[in-house]
């Protein structure tokens, strides 16, 4: 009865902010929207990173915190840092209602339709903080028209492309991982910077990193720009201070520094980050350009993660989703400058979906299936590589060839 | 449209959340021997790929009628046959006779699913876009908001994709909307032919033909019975006979056949009702035991007259005044009219009532929404049954998240918006201080809602009384086994507060009519607007 009852307080809760939305807020409605899409995909294939959650579970709630790192009973040992350890510990104290069993160390791939529920909702409901970093991202966006239309506005476009991500929804709520969450902090360090709130922002990524430690990648990035923009500002003189250090115009400079380390060190699943940051320093036609290319490719190649059949169709149609959604809407923000895509780009993104056909329909009946197995992944890592190398080099060009902007304008 | 992009992508979610819907379980899954609905689909391939067509409605040794037999018309027969020939592509023992009894496995579920998707996207969801599409002095947002609440609504997914009904509803559905499209955009032809194609798909959309009869009569009379209006009135006598003819020729050889197809379409030896079901009968049935006290025969009559008394105003006014806008008013209302007055009504059948609301859906938003919120809610027990209780509050939320940000519902519930002013107006002649309509209609609704999550939240939580077995499913449809006071309130609550909503569309708008006429109240009512003429006003 436990269950139902909490599962009962999780949707009634949800029902009240659902009453709540009668009252127009689009950015409730948005939020809320896709917070039951994830509860729809609860019943989803989970990957073995879902074992290794539960398993960090066990260890943290029934060792002591000196075992933590030494445990190694099952093949999945604790590998991230000491905060995340800690978050592990307190969703421990929850989950005990759930299951009891899910927290013994020896309970090996132990997943009772409790334990996934549990597990489940851990992740929905801790991107209620990717919920409020967006909510932050987007005050810090103005439109330069005022747009009367809703769906012209970049806060909305904004929203949903954050809220609604493709790459997000597949990884998370399917694959199984806590990157919403993670990412809801790397966001909101970002606002604060944006917000000139540099304490702020530096030790919400100083306690991310504590999190998760692959956010090394961009660490770079943020101490040469707590550098230049906090530590070392204009009240010298500008000539002077940047003589000391190479110019980054201030409108990208954080992000583009981010994604640019991002790209180097990208890995399947950090193309996420990337074409985030990227997504939040669109400010004209050449940016939009690079984001729909990286973020296209990008959610492309998550698609070998899910190679379950019943998952075929939710990956197709949320992928294609959010691709026409972000292409067109960008389209439609910037059909005042220059065409968004030249036609090499344009056959190479219309490219993704025969190799789609071929890897996932035509492959697997032919006779090649049984000696060459990893054709379809090699073609489709091959292909998303092109893209996201290409997408990197342009954004290094425009870094370098775009005119600095002043201090003062924000995005 | 401007906007194809969004309208595109509500398809897309639309599916999406079909989809994930059905990743759940279904009717009957590992409950041998009979198994469900989902079984009873499965066997319907094998039987119409094995057999010969002069078998298939008959009972023999290889086709035994108590084991799922066929009880649809035979469009549904040719389509399983179409499904089948598929399997038998794919995998040979998913039809295999008799031994593929009770098949059940995960590509089986994929397959079975898949089709249920593929009949969907290709008659359900273009006929959804273009009703939108054509709706007129709507903005294009607008538009593609109604499309989403439309896809969005629950019962129909719930029922399609995770109970798995048999004979895929959104077929029979969405051919019901083509006809509705075609004639009112005047291809009369053309959409009483889909209207004839639906009624062969599910013997259920006789419900929806009183409508269609009445308007284009209306629509050959207005032409003038001499002249065009005779000529389209053969046309399409002419239509539905050979629509008829062709879905039922394999059958016209022997007389038997076509009988015996008869009588597995309409079991009148069942009774009044079975199961709980939501409508009159088995509300009365809680004081006054009507199957017991009344003979067959006359259950019989009593549900054709009352259906008939109900009914008939609504498609009167709808002969002598054809128009698109008065067409899906009476369509809501008779359709409403059988479900809660006819002969051996099921639970499912609310959706027959709840297609033609979400074509009213942009012109009443606040009714509409609480009555397709009230349907999904009546089907909860059959849902529950099936380990569906996450999809059904979530896709319910979702519908009314959906809708009240497209339609800002609580903003309108004004006399006028909710098309009770000339009833207002007449009332307050005798009664002049009966202002308070609008405000009694909310605080209904939220008690109706209140009382929905109270009994959804009772249901999962609580177990019933060892005495009282189906309690909760009862407290929620209209069947009482006890004669408790508080328990009669809790029984009666929803249907209390729902019973206003149920009246409004019967009586609601033609009472209006009616009302402004005897009051010799001019009003504009727009209800009833002819196309291609200014407004009128009533005298």
């Amino acid at each position: 009865m436990r269950i139902k009852w909490v599962e009962c307080a999780a949707l009634s809760v949800m029902a009240a902010l659902s009453v709540m939305t009668g009252g127009g807020s689009w950015f409730l409605a948005l939020a809320l929207g896709v917070t039951l899409l994830k509860c729809l995909l609860i019943p989803t294939y989970h990957s073995t990173d879902f074992e290794v959650h539960r398993n960090w579970l066990a260890i943290t709630h029934s060792l002591p915190i000196s075992q933590w790192y030494y445990e190694a009973t099952s093949e999945w040992t604790l590998d991230y840092p000491p905060f995340f350890a800690w978050f592990e510990y307190a969703l421990s104290h929850v989950a005990k209602y759930f299951d009891q069993e899910m927290l013994n160390v020896h309970n090996l791939n132990y997943s009772s339709s409790r334990t996934l529920l549990f597990q489940r909702f851990s992740v929905i409901f801790t991107d209620a903080l990717f919920v409020y970093a967006v909510h932050e991202c987007c005050k810090c966006v103005d439109g330069k028209k005022a747009c009367k239309e809703l769906t012209e506005k970049p806060k909305f476009i904004l929203s949903v492309l954050l809220l609604w991500n493709f790459g997000l929804l597949i990884v998370d709520h399917i694959h199984f991982q806590y990157n919403g969450f993670l990412f809801g902090l790397m966001l909101l360090s970002i606002a604060r910077l944006f917000q000139k709130r540099h304490m702020e922002g530096a030790f919400l990524f100083a306690v991310l990193l504590h999190f998760k430690h692959i956010y090394l990648y961009v660490a770079p990035a943020y101490g040469i720009y707590l550098l230049r923009s906090y530590c070392f500002t204009a009240n010298k003189p500008e000539p002077a201070a940047s003589s000391l250090f190479p110019t980054l115009p201030f409108q990208e400079g954080p992000l583009s520094c981010i994604l640019g380390s991002k790209l180097l060190g990208c890995v399947q699943c950090f193309g996420q980050s990337a074409l985030r940051h990227r997504l939040l320093s669109v400010g004209k036609a050449g940016d939009a350009s690079i984001f729909l290319i990286l973020s296209t490719t990008g959610h492309y190649s998550l698609f070998p993660l899910l190679f379950t059949a019943p998952e075929l169709p939710i990956k197709i149609l949320l992928m294609l989703l959010f691709t026409i959604y972000s292409i067109s809407s960008l389209k439609t923000l910037f059909r005042k400058e220059k065409p968004l895509f030249n036609w090499m780009e344009t056959f190479y993104l219309l490219g993704l979906g025969p190799l789609e056909v071929f890897c996932e329909f035509v492959f697997p009946f032919t006779s090649w299936k049984l000696k060459y197995p990893f054709i379809p992944l090699l073609l489709t890592s091959v292909y998303c590589a092109v893209g996201i190398t290409y997408a990197w080099f342009k954004l290094y060009v425009s870094v370098f060839t775009d005119p600095p902007v002043g201090k003062t304008k924000k995005q | 449209m401007e906007k194809w992009y969004l309208m595109t992508a509500v398809v897309l979610l639309g599916l999406t959340v079909r989809w994930t819907v059905s990743l759940n379980s279904y009717s009957g899954a590992g409950k041998p021997p009979m198994f469900g609905d989902y079984e009873a689909q499965r066997h319907w391939q094998e039987i119409t790929f094995n057999l010969p067509i002069k078998q298939w409605y008959f009972n023999s040794s290889d086709n035994n009628l108590q084991y799922w037999g066929l009880d649809y018309p035979p469009l549904t027969a040719y389509h399983s046959l179409l499904c089948a020939y598929v399997a038998q592509f794919i995998n040979p023992d998913w039809i295999a006779l008799h031994s593929s009894r009770g098949y059940e496995s995960q590509a089986h579920k994929l397959f079975m699913r898949a089709t249920v998707l593929i009949a969907d996207l290709l008659i359900y969801i273009p006929a959804v876009v273009l009703h939108c599409c054509c709706l007129k002095e709507i903005s294009t947002k607008k538009k593609i908001a109604n499309a989403l609440c439309i896809l969005l609504y629950p019962g129909l997914i719930l029922i399609d994709y995770g109970h798995f009904q048999i004979m895929y509803n959104s077929v029979s559905l969405g051919l019901a909307l083509w006809g509705v499209l075609g004639v009112s955009c005047d291809w009369d032809l053309l959409g009483s032919l889909a209207f004839c194609l639906a009624v062969n798909y599910k013997q259920m959309e006789l419900y929806h033909s009183l409508p269609f009869f009445c308007f284009l009569l209306g629509k050959c009379f207005k032409k003038g019975l001499k002249g065009k209006g005779f000529v389209l009135f053969v046309k399409l006598a002419g239509t539905v006979v050979a629509s008829f003819t062709l879905c039922w020729l394999p059958f016209f050889t022997e007389r038997a056949q076509a009988l015996q197809v008869l009588r597995r379409l309409f079991p009148v030896d069942r009774g009044l009702f079975e199961d709980k079901v939501a409508n009159i009968w088995c509300s009365v049935s809680v004081f006054l035991k009507i199957k017991d006290i009344l003979p067959h025969h006359v259950q019989i009559i009593v549900s054709f007259c009352l259906t008939l008394l109900s009914l008939l105003p609504a498609c009167v006014k709808l002969t002598l005044q054809p128009s698109p806008k008065g067409f899906r008013f009476t369509l809501v209302s008779c359709a409403l009219s059988f479900f809660l007055f006819s002969f051996q009504v099921h639970e499912k059948s609310i959706l027959l009532v709840s297609l033609p609301v979400c074509l009213v859906l942009s012109e009443i938003p606040f009714m509409s929404t609480w009555f397709l919120l009230v349907s999904t809610f009546s089907m909860l027990p059959l849902l529950l049954k099936d380990d569906l209780l996450m999809p059904s509050v979530v896709t319910t939320m979702a519908f009314f998240i959906a809708c009240a940000t497209s339609f800002s519902i609580f903003e309108k519930t004004s006399e006028e918006e909710l098309r009770l002013k000339s009833f207002s107006v007449s009332v307050r002649k005798h009664l002049p201080r009966f202002t308070f309509l609008p405000r009694i209609i909310q605080h209904l609704f939220i008690i109706s809602v209140i009382t929905m999550v109270l009994l959804t939240l009772m249901t999962v939580t609580l177990d019933p009384p060892q005495k009282l077995p189906d309690l909760f499913s009862v407290l929620i449809s209209t069947e009482l086994t006890s004669a408790n006071p508080p328990l009669l309130l809790r029984k009666t609550g929803p249907e209390l507060t729902s019973v206003p909503i149920f009246l409004y569309f019967i009586c609601g708008t033609p009472t209006t009519a009616w009302c402004a006429k005897r009051c010799h109240v001019r009003t504009q009512d727009s209800n009833w607007q002819t196309p291609g003429r200014q407004s009128r006003t009533y005298t």
